[in-house]
């Protein structure tokens, strides 16, 4: 924008700064709420006027990783004095965390859902981001017949509804026993992610300068070596980048994980809702798993932000 | 395609005197990927569309018997299949609509001197990278009419959201517009900053007003990136699943991913689900198709 001069200008630019900042607060929010909520104790979650100041608790996340049953009557001072402190925390809450017959205590489900979030996330971002470079590699620096409507090809593989592919893969996958597996997820989402890092490679790629790989090759390197010794290190932002968007793909899809898994391989987007059930849901809880769930993508987020920032607008621009 | 891929040969490869030639490196590293593209993508679409013309269903062992276009000319008739496409449409309209005003303002903001603009740009991008279902879940609390926070901030009593037919599929887009107006904030920010500074300087000099420098230098120059935001949004929007589902049960908000969702698997119609996919399938294309001609008419000028 023009170089502030005026007064006019200056104080038009006071109001935008104003509106940004009550925008960006408008916008976190909900997220700050959520957060919130997750260290609240369950009877100041719901409470109006809403609790803003309150003494931060984990019981959420206890209750959020135990099985728990509702307490008949209240825990006997044995019981109580018996209990490791973070059990204490449940009972206090009217709640008891459930023991099998041998005295272990039963996990809930939400630490296996969360654990299969992470194995079908990152296996398929490799894979998705590994044949995504290579592709976007050969795309970029050889000549290909077609190759625009290759590339318009693989793009369109992305505009389908999930739930239209959903359909035929279900089917698919019930003939050759994919459903409910974690290799059944992790290939939906690589052909899904595939597409997306192509294009955004292909964007990457194209700026790296033809003349480093040329040097190598005319210094005795064969081509695969240039690729791996100076095009692979070159590309290096645009590949975390990419990782970046294709990890937070998968990590929060749904409808593939609603439709494709039940048990097994159940990742955390289908399940946290389905945890809701009847009655009056115990918030605190849903928003400890909420918040656990949003903190890799947020931390991830912020760690990469120069790259995302490039990273989407160059893609964007380029379609 | 694989094949021509295949006999294509690059006029500029030299052949290396050691290690693979550079065709054997293009085809290994291309056709892998169009392969599993084809397997995973346009096989299963093939798959299903011979079943649109049967009466098969998942849920019961019995073969599937060739039924022609019945299907097709069922779905078409239904007037309630006609009434799902009209609610996505209107929910695609008040979405994008409004992610556009609010991205685009956003970024009309954004773009002055404002002090820690990366970090606040930042912060700003955070809803889009969250799940839509599990936001989706908490927006349920947010929205609730005796101790959502939106009510009690907002000071609406014990306004009705979610269960309120009428306003239940703006709730779904208001969430929808939370999530996704960042995308259309930084994509306008990209096109806004890519905008030449002296076309600024002349029309300052010409002493040009706010009005007509912000719609004859900066919205021309933009059009041609926030037309791209648009086609995203519009098709992800008529994708919408999750969030619709996830927040209401409402016959109003039930759009055309929900019907096709419930028809498949849950009353388990298989074989008229797929027709139903096809013809949303269809729809797409053509409505990517307008976008696209539109955004060339946009580029050329």
């Amino acid at each position: 924008m023009a170089a502030v001069t005026t007064s006019a200008e200056r104080s038009l630019n006071k109001l935008a700064i104003v509106g940004v900042l009550i925008v960006t607060m408008i916008f976190l929010a909900p997220i700050y709420w959520i957060a919130s909520t997750a260290f609240k104790p369950r009877n100041l979650a719901t409470t109006i006027p809403p609790t803003v100041v309150f003494q931060p608790e984990i019981s959420p996340f206890v209750k959020l990783f135990t099985k728990r049953s509702q307490l008949r009557t209240a825990p006997t001072p044995e019981q109580y004095a018996a209990a490791p402190w973070w059990e204490r925390l449940v009972f206090d809450g009217g709640e008891k965390v459930v023991r099998s017959g041998r005295g272990e205590v039963q996990w809930s489900g939400y630490p296996s859902r969360f654990m299969n979030s992470l194995i079908v996330a990152i296996t398929s971002t490799i894979l998705a981001v590994g044949m995504g470079t290579f592709t976007a590699y050969g795309f970029s620096r050889f000549k290909i017949k077609g190759e625009q409507d290759l590339l318009f090809f693989i793009l369109s593989t992305r505009m389908l509804p999930p739930v239209v592919v959903a359909i035929p893969m279900f089917l698919m996958y019930r003939v050759v026993g994919l459903n409910d597996t974690h290799w059944g997820l992790i290939i939906l989402y690589t052909a899904f992610n595939l597409s997306f890092s192509v294009w955004l490679m292909k964007g990457f790629m194209d700026e790296i300068p033809k003349e480093y790989e040329e040097a190598a090759l005319v210094d005795g390197y064969t081509r695969m070596e240039a690729f791996f010794k100076i095009v692979l290190p070159e590309a290096a932002t645009g590949i975390a980048a990419t990782a970046v968007f294709c990890f937070i793909t998968a990590w929060n899809e749904y409808a593939f994980a609603l439709i494709m898994t039940n048990r097994r391989a159940q990742t955390a987007p289908p399940f946290i809702p389905s945890q809701v059930g009847s009655g009056l849901p115990d918030w605190t809880v849903i928003a400890a798993g909420t918040f656990l769930f949003l903190l890799p993508v947020a931390i991830f987020t912020f760690l990469l932000r120069n790259h995302l920032l490039r990273g989407m607008s160059f893609g964007a621009i380029r379609k | 395609m694989a094949t021509a891929v295949m006999t294509t040969l690059d006029p500029n490869s030299r052949s290396a005197a050691r290690g693979m030639s550079d065709l054997t490196i293009r085809n290994l590293f291309i056709i892998p990927t169009i392969v599993f593209l084809i397997v995973f993508n346009i096989f299963p679409l093939i798959y299903s569309l011979g079943y649109s013309f049967t009466d098969f269903r998942a849920s019961s062992p019995a073969a599937a018997n060739f039924v022609g276009l019945q299907n097709y000319r069922e779905l078409l008739n239904d007037p309630f299949i006609w009434s799902n496409f009209a609610i996505t449409a209107k929910y695609v309209i008040v979405s994008v609509v409004g992610q556009v005003i609010v991205g685009f303002g956003v970024a009309l903001l954004l773009n002055r001197d404002i002090p820690l603009k990366g970090l606040l740009t930042t912060l700003l991008l955070l809803p889009m990278m969250l799940s839509m279902a599990v936001v989706g879940l908490f927006w349920k609390l947010l929205y609730d009419p005796s101790f959502g926070i939106i009510n009690y901030t907002l000071g609406l009593g014990s306004f009705e959201w979610l269960s309120n037919p009428d306003m239940a599929l703006y709730a779904v887009a208001i969430t929808d517009i939370w999530m996704w107006s960042p995308f259309v904030m930084l994509l306008s920010l990209a096109g806004l900053s890519a905008v030449p500074k002296h076309l600024y300087e002349a029309a300052a000099i010409d002493r040009a007003g706010s009005f007509y420098t912000f719609f004859r230098i900066t919205l021309p120059l933009v059009a041609p990136i926030l037309m791209i935001a648009i086609i995203f949004r519009t098709m992800e929007a008529f994708k919408t699943f999750d969030l619709a589902y996830i927040l209401t049960s409402q016959p109003t908000t039930e759009v055309i991913s929900i019907r096709l969702y419930k028809m498949a698997f849950q009353e388990w119609q298989t074989g008229r689900s797929c027709a139903l996919a096809y013809i949303v399938l269809i729809m797409i294309l053509a409505i990517t198709n307008i976008y696209v001609k539109y955004l060339n008419k946009v580029k050329e000028r």
